[in-house]
């Protein structure tokens, strides 16, 4: 089952190649991570995504929160979450195919962010099936490249991960 | 001329102050009550030896290779429970060590190392002998920081003992670049109190909750057994444990790591389980209806197929660290505390339930007691004495006798190894000293230096084989230097004994690889390193030689025994697909 994992984490240089280091020693796979300093400037928040069965996963947070580094942990997946991935694609657009792309970015409230006279840059944020749902939605030799940051997350509610 | 001693003086501690990394550094060992460092200088530790050698209250002791550093600090930290202290190089150094630094790691053994690491400016361009010390060691230690200003170095020490030391015990690094330890560059010192470090909390007490209901289970078990870890000796809970298992009147085993924790002469011990353990060890795991597990951490070693572990029985674990828990076999209790104050709070209830006379279960514990000393009755560790060799076993228990089962033991890997804790009961914590997680061979001959450094009016002795002796026999040459009167016992079979036991079982006695040929004459070359050298051949001259061995207080003995190369350690468990009561007893019989 797919995880989404939230660390704040030291902002401490190594800190992140023990949490990288840890989920490639141990054999865990990770699928995205984000990660970037928050507003209290000694903590950096990490949110990965890893797909593990409950035992695995017991285990990932038990090593993870085994760290020294992570200061708190908390698996979004076991309650209301949301959770957003931001997504950049360059695409063809020429012809006809120029207004199809802008239709079908239009559709998935995707914002063209450049133009040149052969190609588009498209910006687009949402749940990884959504951004999923839109590259299927392009015909794929329209696609010329594709970046996107990972999942990041938070918990619904009053729940909060802070110290 | 000499500031740290200078400034050692209490007074000098009002006013600020100022001192040169290198004298920080051993200044906050000596504030952490250091007493012997072990390592070897280098480029980019000149400094810190610097303002060693401008000190006297912290002994360094020099070895031949950064291996043994690490292991002579194991050693000493295993014996003690002290923080063991290395001090290397950059590169080379650095990368010695790590075989060390990943021994202790797996036995949870608190050790701070202390690295040298090229000028910062340099750190990143491949200067020489840089090497990226935090990277390579990550994954094998407890944790590790790399100082970037001098004035962090004493918080950054605090806190490295700090976490050696404490939870569930391990190494940390510590890599100072050289600019950082520059004797020009001097810096106001002040030691910290404590060490602060908001994330890092481990585990002051047990929940009491989970400690009752595992106290109710375990009054109300018919077929109980408590299997006892290298976590009890390292969590100091060897007393509370006896005194425990003794209250309750169950039996008891125990892990490689955890010999000693519980007397192995006392009748309610069942001698060490797993894949070497004994037949009632194993069959008592293998059929128990309460399985009290303390600081041990289901190994691999012990469970064989984890599908078939202890099919009968409601799990209780107790560890400091809650990784340990349920990572390889789910548990239905687990405790999650340190195991002094768990087994206290345990002890406490036992003792006031049995006063009330809670524990019912006299008729089956006296029914399982008797499967078990019907287990017991079939003598698993026995073996057939032969008049022409010695048997590895035979020189063990002659070791025990001839030291009165009181001495200090370390040993290297492999058959050595499991005939050493089969056949020298250890009856006290901390008295069996071996790399039970790593595996190194190598380690046996600098711990016993460590442990003889910590006890020097101490019996130790290193049981060794002739293949894993020679992976640290330039320590010999650490143990002239400094009057280090160690016993070498060396079960010579002239072959690298469970390799071959391996291959005669598995691949059908295709010996690959396993011999040793052009061995050194040992007993010539203790003598060349200034020790005494024995030769002992038959079983005849076992005793005495031994006797004569002993009888040099003051000298190294290597004692080079020739034993029967074609024997092989019993029990052992069957894999792959066995449970823990499938062994093998001799060549060719199986449960």
């Amino acid at each position: 089952m797919r995880r989404i994992i939230s660390i704040l984490l030291e902002n401490e240089a190594g800190a992140l190649s023990r949490v990288v280091g840890l989920f490639a020693q141990r054999n865990y796979n990770i699928e995205t991570l984000t990660v970037a300093p928050t507003e209290d400037t000694s903590l950096s928040r990490l949110t990965l995504t890893t797909s593990a069965s409950d035992v695995e996963v017991e285990q990932i947070t038990k090593q993870l929160n085994k760290l020294i580094e992570v200061v708190k942990l908390a698996d979004l997946t076991d309650g209301d979450h949301v959770e957003r991935e931001l997504m950049l694609l360059k695409v063809k657009a020429s012809g006809a195919q120029r207004a199809e792309v802008k239709r079908v970015a239009d559709i998935f409230r995707g914002q063209i962010v450049d133009v040149t006279a052969s190609t588009y840059a498209i910006q687009l944020s949402g749940t990884t099936e959504k951004l999923d749902a839109f590259i299927g939605a392009l015909s794929e030799s329209a696609i010329l490249e594709v970046v996107r940051t990972g999942v990041t997350g938070l918990s619904r509610g009053e729940k909060v991960l802070a110290l | 001329m000499c500031l740290v001693n200078k400034l050692s003086n209490s007074e000098a501690q009002e006013s600020e102050e100022m001192l040169s990394g290198g004298e920080m550094l051993v200044r906050a060992l000596q504030a952490e009550g250091v007493e012997y460092i072990f390592g070897y200088p280098g480029g980019a530790v000149l400094h810190i030896y610097d303002a060693l050698f401008k000190q006297n209250t912290i002994k360094h002791f020099l070895v031949r290779h950064e291996q043994a550093a690490t292991h002579m600090a194991d050693g000493y930290a295993r014996a003690t429970g002290r923080t063991g202290v290395v001090l290397v190089t950059s590169g080379p150094g650095a990368t010695n060590a790590i075989t060390g630094i990943a021994t202790a790691y797996m036995d949870s053994i608190p050790m701070v190392v202390i690295s040298g690491q090229v000028q910062s400016h340099l750190i990143g361009t491949d200067s020489f002998q840089e090497t990226d010390m935090v990277g390579i060691s990550r994954p094998i230690v407890k944790h590790s920081y790399l100082v970037k200003q001098a004035s962090d170095i004493p918080k950054t020490i605090k806190k490295a003992f700090y976490l050696a030391g404490s939870g569930r015990p391990g190494p940390v690094v510590v890599d100072i670049p050289k600019d950082i330890t520059n004797p020009a560059d001097l810096h106001p010192y002040v030691y910290p109190e404590a060490a602060v470090i908001r994330s890092y909390n481990p585990a002051q007490r047990g929940h009491s909750g989970q400690i009752k209901k595992a106290v109710s289970l375990l009054l109300g078990a018919e077929r109980p057994m408590i299997y006892s870890g290298g976590g009890v000796i390292q969590g100091e809970g060897s007393t509370l444990l006896t005194s425990l298992v003794r209250v309750l009147g169950y039996p008891v085993t125990s892990t490689l790591m955890g010999l000693g924790a519980f007397p192995a002469t006392d009748k309610q011990f069942l001698g060490m389980l797993g894949m070497h353990g004994t037949l009632e060890a194993n069959n008592a795991m293998h059929h128990c209806d309460v399985l009290l597990a303390v600081g041990a951490r289901f190994d691999d070693r012990v469970t064989n197929t984890i599908a078939k572990f202890c099919p009968y029985a409601t799990i209780i674990h107790i560890d400091v660290d809650p990784t340990s828990i349920s990572k390889n076999v789910a548990v239905d209790v687990p405790i999650v505390g340190p195991v002094d104050s768990v087994l206290t709070e345990m002890l406490s209830l036992v003792n006031a339930e049995a006063k009330a006379g809670a524990q019912q279960n006299d008729k089956p514990l006296s029914d399982w007691w008797a499967r078990i000393e019907g287990w017991r009755g079939e003598n698993c560790l026995s073996y057939e004495s032969d008049s022409t060799i010695i048997k590895p076993q035979q020189a063990v228990e002659a070791v025990y006798q001839v030291t009165n089962g009181d001495a200090f033991v370390t040993s290297d890997v492999g058959q050595h190894q499991m005939f050493a804790a089969l056949y020298y009961p250890f009856d006290k914590p901390r008295q069996w000293i071996n790399s039970g997680g790593l595996g190194t061979m190598g380690f046996g001959l600098p711990s016993a230096m460590g442990v003889k450094v910590a006890f020097p009016d101490s019996e130790v002795i290193c049981i060794t084989g002739e293949g894993s002796i020679q992976m640290n026999i330039q320590e010999l040459s650490t143990c002239s230097q400094y009057q280090l009167p160690v016993k070498i016992i060396n079960l010579n079979n002239r072959s690298l004994g469970m390799v071959k036991q391996w291959q005669d079982m598995q691949y059908e006695g295709r010996h690959s690889h396993s011999y040793m040929d052009s061995l050194p004459d040992f007993k010539r070359l203790a003598e060349a390193y200034g020790h005494v050298g024995i030769e002992i051949s038959g079983p005849d001259a076992l005793f005495e030689g031994l006797k004569e061995a002993f009888s040099y207080k003051d000298r190294l003995v290597f004692v080079d025994i020739e034993v029967d190369p074609s024997e092989h350690v019993y029990p052992m468990h069957v894999a792959p697909n066995g449970s823990m009561r499938d062994m093998w007893l001799k060549k060719g019989v199986r449960t």
